[in-house]
């Protein structure tokens, strides 16, 4: 599998004419496995719909390599599922074939051997058949992460990927980022658990609007980084000036 | 007892006619109805089934009754009303269901005015609640072609459909598919409300469609299944109100959509999945 790369170039993303990702600039290397770590409306989240594409930057850019939709899965926080919608464990997994199978294309044998080896990657066999509405949380994030698997992209997104999940699911599915990472797929997690980022994540972007610190995990997350972080504002002025910093 | 169900049907031609027309549009209006339940806009459905009625009384206005001309003028009308109503609820504050609402009391009186301008109030009726039971050829070419249409687009947009109700973020994060996939929705939608509107009238043309999809829902947890149960409930409420219609001499428009009630409450009642009496009586929990 080529690997993928992204580049930001003096990237500023947000809402309205306010930035929430303020002048990024810096690679995200390919194959590598990076943390974003920072606190709340840090923009860690917004730096991942930037990536994805659903937002646009409000000033530079962001360049994937290789481009093209199919290269990126992407997994929100607290994904907006319609958990009443009447659907069977199967089918949304079978949804990550999207890329491959599209509006029309068949799933054929071979396909539902992959989602079936999906399911089995995530601890969920005996489950296709179950409405997704009956799924405890952890079920439901081990089918999003057998989605994923069945996504194989190149580049993977993660947005607080284990928030409010049991030790046995979260230990689970981080082997399944470790497997991707073995894979040289490069992956990118927004996170909390600082422990974790330590034990797990060998690179860590550290955020709070401003890019804070960025590199190997260990030196990104010193005391003194942290105590930044926590400092800057979250202050939302109405009456900001125009930035006059200029992008590249 | 199959003189009571068969004769009426084998014979009076009215009758076969009517019974070919509900069934081409219980076909389709199964299908659009559980879509629009599960994407949360059956108000909406009935929004744009009000919003038919000033365009199909502008044709009525120019050309009387010709099927051309009130349909071309539904279609029209109901298409201005839902990119008139999504524009609003995109960009003001207003949100959708309530630009919805003001739009369609607008065309409801606008449209009942236009009618009465030129017309009786026969027609006036015609125009509000159809007739099932005087459909000619072109009629019932016109609706079978829209059932056709709708069922093959449905095929053809079902994966982007049901991703679009169940995780609008992953198809917006695969595809580009999602704005078009629910302009075509609409667009489905308006044609079998013209559709049925010939047959069933403007008001409760959508009858036909929110029924038959909202009693389904009590009796499977799978959408395909859901679709197929939607069918067969619009097809046994068509025949089942045309024969009550025949024998008890009531209107068959109201008979049909009665009868698809009916069916509704008895879901309701006893339906498998989530109804009254299975919540009021569930028995005894289980082990596991």
């Amino acid at each position: 599998m080529r690997a993928t790369s992204i580049r930001f170039h003096e990237v500023t993303l947000g809402y309205g004419r306010h930035p929430a990702v303020h002048h990024l600039d810096g690679e995200i290397p390919a194959g590598s496995l990076t943390a974003v770590v920072g606190p709340n409306g840090a923009g860690k989240s917004t730096l991942l719909k930037g990536i994805v594409g659903t937002l646009t930057p409000l000033d530079g850019r962001i360049a994937i390599d290789p481009p093209g939709r199919a290269t990126v899965a992407y997994l929100p926080q607290a994904a907006e599922i319609d958990r009443s919608f009447p659907l069977s464990v199967y089918d949304l997994v079978a949804m990550g074939l999207w890329s491959r199978a599209g509006l029309f294309g068949g799933v054929g044998r071979r396909d539902r051997t992959r989602i079936e080896e999906a399911l089995a990657a995530v601890g969920l066999v005996g489950f296709e058949r179950r409405p997704i509405s009956t799924l405890s949380g952890g079920q439901m994030q081990r089918a999003l992460f057998a989605r994923l698997l069945l996504q194989d992209a190149s580049l993977i997104l993660l947005d607080e990927p284990f928030t409010a999940i049991d030790a046995r699911t979260t230990a689970d599915l981080l082997d399944l980022v470790r497997r991707w990472h073995d894979e040289n797929r490069t992956v990118i997690a927004v996170l909390h658990d600082l422990d974790m980022v330590r034990r797990a994540f060998p690179q860590t972007l550290l955020i709070a609007r401003e890019p804070v610190a960025w590199g190997e995990t260990d030196r990104v997350l010193s005391p003194e980084n942290l105590l930044a972080a926590r400092r800057m504002v979250e202050a939302h002025d109405p009456y900001a000036a125009p930035c006059r910093r200029s992008a590249a | 007892m199959a003189d009571l169900l068969l004769s009426p049907f084998s014979d009076f031609a009215f009758m076969q006619r009517a019974l070919v027309g509900v069934i081409a549009i219980a076909l389709a209006g199964g299908p659009v109805g559980v879509f629009l339940m599960l994407r949360r806009m059956s108000l909406t459905g009935d929004a744009m089934a009000h919003a038919i009625l000033p365009g199909a009384a502008i044709g009525y206005l120019i050309a009387g009754l010709s099927l051309p001309a009130m349909t071309i003028g539904g279609l029209v009308a109901g298409v201005v009303v839902a990119v008139a109503a999504g524009l609003v609820s995109r960009f003001t504050a207003l949100k959708e269901d309530a630009s919805l609402a003001a739009f369609y009391l607008l065309s409801l009186a606008l449209g009942v005015t236009i009618v009465s301008l030129r017309g009786s109030n026969v027609d006036l009726l015609h125009v509000l609640f159809g007739t099932v039971l005087a459909l000619d050829d072109s009629t019932l070419l016109l609706i079978s072609a829209i059932s056709t249409i709708t069922v093959l687009a449905l095929a053809l947009f079902y994966r982007p459909l049901v991703l679009e109700c169940v995780d609008p973020t992953f198809l917006r994060s695969v595809s580009r598919a999602g704005t078009p996939t629910h302009l075509v929705f609409l667009g489905l939608v308006v044609l079998n409300l013209v559709g049925g509107f010939h047959a069933l009238g403007t008001l409760l043309a959508v009858g036909m469609m929110m029924l038959p999809a909202a009693a389904s829902r009590f009796w499977t947890n799978d959408i395909t299944m859901m679709m197929v149960t939607s069918v067969a409930i619009g097809i046994v409420s068509g025949i089942g109100g045309l024969l009550l219609s025949f024998h008890a001499e009531l209107p068959a428009g109201p008979a049909i959509i009665l009868t698809a009630g009916g069916i509704y409450g008895l879901s309701l009642l006893v339906g498998r999945e989530g109804g009254l009496l299975w919540l009021a009586w569930p028995g005894r929990h289980l082990e596991a």
